[in-house]
């Protein structure tokens, strides 16, 4: 939802990163306030999975230039779990599994970590059993789950559910959704999307990285941004989503081509 | 992966300090004169003069191993100081005697040996280099027909008890540290339950290293008689020296029918530094003889200190029907060395093992699982299960598994399973962007991965071991 009053929270200037010395991202640009849904899309290879782990601040990826000011603060200042604690989260592409530790005490851990940066108090085990096992509804995850090894054995579907349950937890400000629909049929894919709507609020912001409009129908993007080449190349509305489902990248490139 | 998974590693050592205490120290070097010395000043009987100089004998004619997969700079065996003790008068009659510095020095390791300090439910054994200093608990124990007392004190005391089983599960020329140990052993743990008790309170052994020139040769003999149990801790710690000290321990532990050993150790003795500077060789020998039908022998280590570690837990299982178990978690970081695993010899009919062996290798480290499955031509029905599993911490840590196997009978059952698995810069990555930070994450996947043995810990001992492995792993991620 467009409210131009809402209060920014993402402000990337000029943002070049580079992994083993190739530099990926070429001077990127974006601004997200409170309240909106972004979409960034574009073809493999693009940048797009390298700039949510550059959010994320993933030791591989070094940043060159420019800036990114979370919540007004810059983020090179911080640590990865410092950014997570800070509001950031990011559903991973492929979550990674855990062998030996339960998802429960995995989901408590994290939880109490962000309480612990807030000046909160830790909650206690019991307090959280009936925290977590209300949040399992939102993705429909059976509370099974909870006492298994962290992603251990879980289906495409499970893991990616598991992710949307980390965050209807952590509730984050921004929540970047990285390829979240790859892998998933389209009842997952349902379920997923509707959790993420579900945690939607007027103070945080989702950015959903995605190769396809298929996500888009059903959460609904308020920019969507074209990546190419480390930068965004063209913002537009949902339409410029369905123009690309529609027409593929190649135009859009071509146009690209003939402009600079 | 970068070099932030390897930068992890050093938490400065908490037992590194030294006691400043005046000793009785004997020349070094080692020969038929310094044995006679040793046994003089603990004044033994013939029969244990004799059997240090058959095994000092027999020691001449052997040479070091040189199998285990672990490098060190050969020892140089007559610069070793064979004895240390903390001078004191002759027979302490109370702890008041004792040197208050050496008091406090196992208050401060948190071991309290004082009457109203001491630990609730623990009775222990303290040693300091090469003898004994105290025993707690010793009245309530031997009210039960319990002994538990240094074996210096055995020997005096219970000289029939020594003379029947001590190398009866050990032979002194079994290999050459225990030939060594058998001709030198300074001090250690001596305990029998008499038959159908089941003791009343743990039973522990805390053995530290304090003198920088002396070698430690520790030698503890555990007897559980006819339908007796008993769970058994040992601890050990030692200060910083450049200097490598050796500590060369011979445990045997022996169960009569239907008897049930539990012997636990947590081990951390000083790894040297963050270069391999200094740290304690630690070259031991234990091995359980379940030699009644239906007794059981369970040995549970974490592994965590020392320079290199050489040491195989093993169990005989003679008696038909018997059980023997190995639990270990072996750590190893920086440029730690550790070969260790354990030997199964099934010999009695339907004898049953267990051997569970987790090894995590940070830094430059080495960790190798060496293991023995052995059933003999009349262990009829026998069965073992192993499962090995290794992890690595960074790119530079070494891990490696040699089991053998060798069945004689076509009735046994043998199940190996193995796994080698990372903690990589993605995982971590993972936890971070929970919010939590690398230091947590890998105690928690450190912890998760030794769950199986640290249940089998009591539980005081558990949470300290899951501690003693978050302290050991601090900067050496992230």
């Amino acid at each position: 939802m467009i409210n131009p009053d809402a209060k920014t929270i993402l402000s990337v200037k000029d943002l070049r990163a580079s992994v083993d010395g190739i530099e990926i991202l070429t001077g990127l640009n974006l601004e997200v306030k409170a309240g909106e849904v972004h979409a960034i899309m574009g073809l493999n290879g693009s940048g797009k999975s390298t700039f949510s782990k550059v959010l994320a601040g993933h030791p591989d990826y070094e940043v060159t230039g420019g800036s990114i000011e979370f919540n007004g603060k810059d983020l090179s200042e911080l640590e990865p779990h410092e950014r997570a604690t800070a509001g950031i989260f990011l559903a991973f592409q492929y979550p990674l599994e855990i062998p030996g530790v339960s998802n429960r005490e995995f989901l408590r851990v994290a939880y109490n970590a962000h309480r612990k940066a807030r000046g909160e108090d830790e909650v206690d085990v019991f307090d959280f059993d009936d925290l977590i096992e209300e949040k399992t509804d939102i993705v429909k995850m059976d509370v099974s789950f909870l006492d298994r090894s962290v992603n251990e054995g879980f289906s495409g579907g499970e893991k990616k559910r598991n992710e949307i349950l980390q965050m209807a937890l952590l509730e984050p400000t921004l929540a970047i959704l990285d390829e979240t629909d790859s892998g998933l049929d389209i009842d997952a894919l349902k379920t997923v999307a509707e959790g993420v709507n579900k945690l939607a609020t007027p103070n945080s912001a989702n950015l959903v990285i995605t190769h396809y409009q298929r996500l888009l129908n059903y959460i609904v993007p308020d920019y969507v941004h074209v990546m190419c080449s480390g930068q965004i190349i063209k913002t537009g509305s949902r339409e410029l989503a369905l123009a690309l489902e529609a027409k593929g990248y190649e135009w859009l490139l071509e146009e690209q081509a003939v402009t600079s | 992966m970068s070099t932030s998974v390897q930068s992890v590693v050093s938490q400065p050592y908490k037992y590194g300090f030294v006691t400043d205490v005046k000793s009785d120290v004997i020349p070094r070097g080692l020969s038929e004169d310094i044995i006679r010395l040793i046994s003089k000043k603990k004044n033994e009987p013939d029969f244990m003069l004799d059997f240090r100089l058959k095994a000092y004998r027999q020691w001449l004619k052997m040479t070091e191993p040189t199998w285990p997969n672990v490098n060190y700079t050969p020892i140089d065996y007559q610069d070793i100081i064979y004895y240390s003790a903390p001078k004191q008068s002759e027979k302490l009659n109370s702890l008041d005697e004792v040197d208050p510095e050496i008091l406090a020095t196992f208050e401060k390791l948190g071991l309290p040996l004082s009457e109203q300090k001491r630990l609730s439910n623990v009775a222990v054994d303290a040693v300091f280099d090469s003898v004994s200093i105290a025993t707690t608990y010793k009245e309530e124990l031997a009210e039960h027909g319990i002994i538990f007392c240094s074996i210096s004190e055995a020997v005096q005391e219970h000289p029939e008890l020594i003379k029947k089983y001590l190398g009866s599960v050990v032979p002194s020329a079994d290999n050459y540290f225990t030939a060594l140990n058998s001709a030198v052993f300074s001090d250690g743990s001596f305990v029998y339950i008499p038959e159908n008790t089941q003791c009343p309170m743990d039973l522990s052994t805390y053995f530290r290293i304090n003198n920088g020139d002396s070698g430690q040769f520790e030698r503890t003999l555990v007897i559980a008689d006819k339908g007796s149990s008993v769970t058994y801790l040992e601890g050990c710690t030692a200060p910083m020296y450049d200097s490598n000290q050796l500590h060369a321990a011979v445990v045997e532990l022996v169960t009569l029918d239907d008897a049930k050993i539990d012997y636990s150790t947590v081990q951390n003795w000083f790894a040297g530094d963050k270069d391999g500077k200094g740290g304690i060789y630690n070259f031991v020998t234990k091995r359980g003889l379940c030699s009644g039908k239906n007794s059981k022998i369970s040995w549970t280590q974490v592994e965590t200190g020392s320079a290199i570690t050489w040491k195989y837990p093993s169990c005989v299982l003679v008696g038909d029907n018997s059980v023997g178990e190995f639990y270990s978690v072996a750590l190893t970081n920086n440029m730690q060395q550790a070969d260790t695993g354990t030997k199964m010899v099934h010999v009695g009919k339907n004898t049953r093992s267990t051997i569970i062996s987790k090894g995590i290798s940070a830094g430059n480290s080495k960790n190798s699982y060496r293991g023995l499955v052995k059933v003999g031509p009349k262990a009829e029905n026998a069965r073992n299960y192993s499962q090995c599993d290794s992890m690595l911490i960074g790119d530079t840590s070494n891990a490696n598994t040699y089991p053998y196997i060798q069945v004689q009978n076509n009735t046994g059952q043998v199940e190996h399973e193995a796994s080698t698995s990372k903690i990589g810069e993605d995982q971590l990555f993972y936890f971070a962007q929970r919010g939590i930070s690398p230091e947590d994450a890998v105690s928690m996947i450190i912890s998760g991965f030794c769950r199986d043995v640290f249940n089998k810990l009591p539980m005081e001992f558990a949470a300290e071991a899951d501690k003693l492995l978050a302290l050991k792993l601090e900067n050496s991620v992230g």
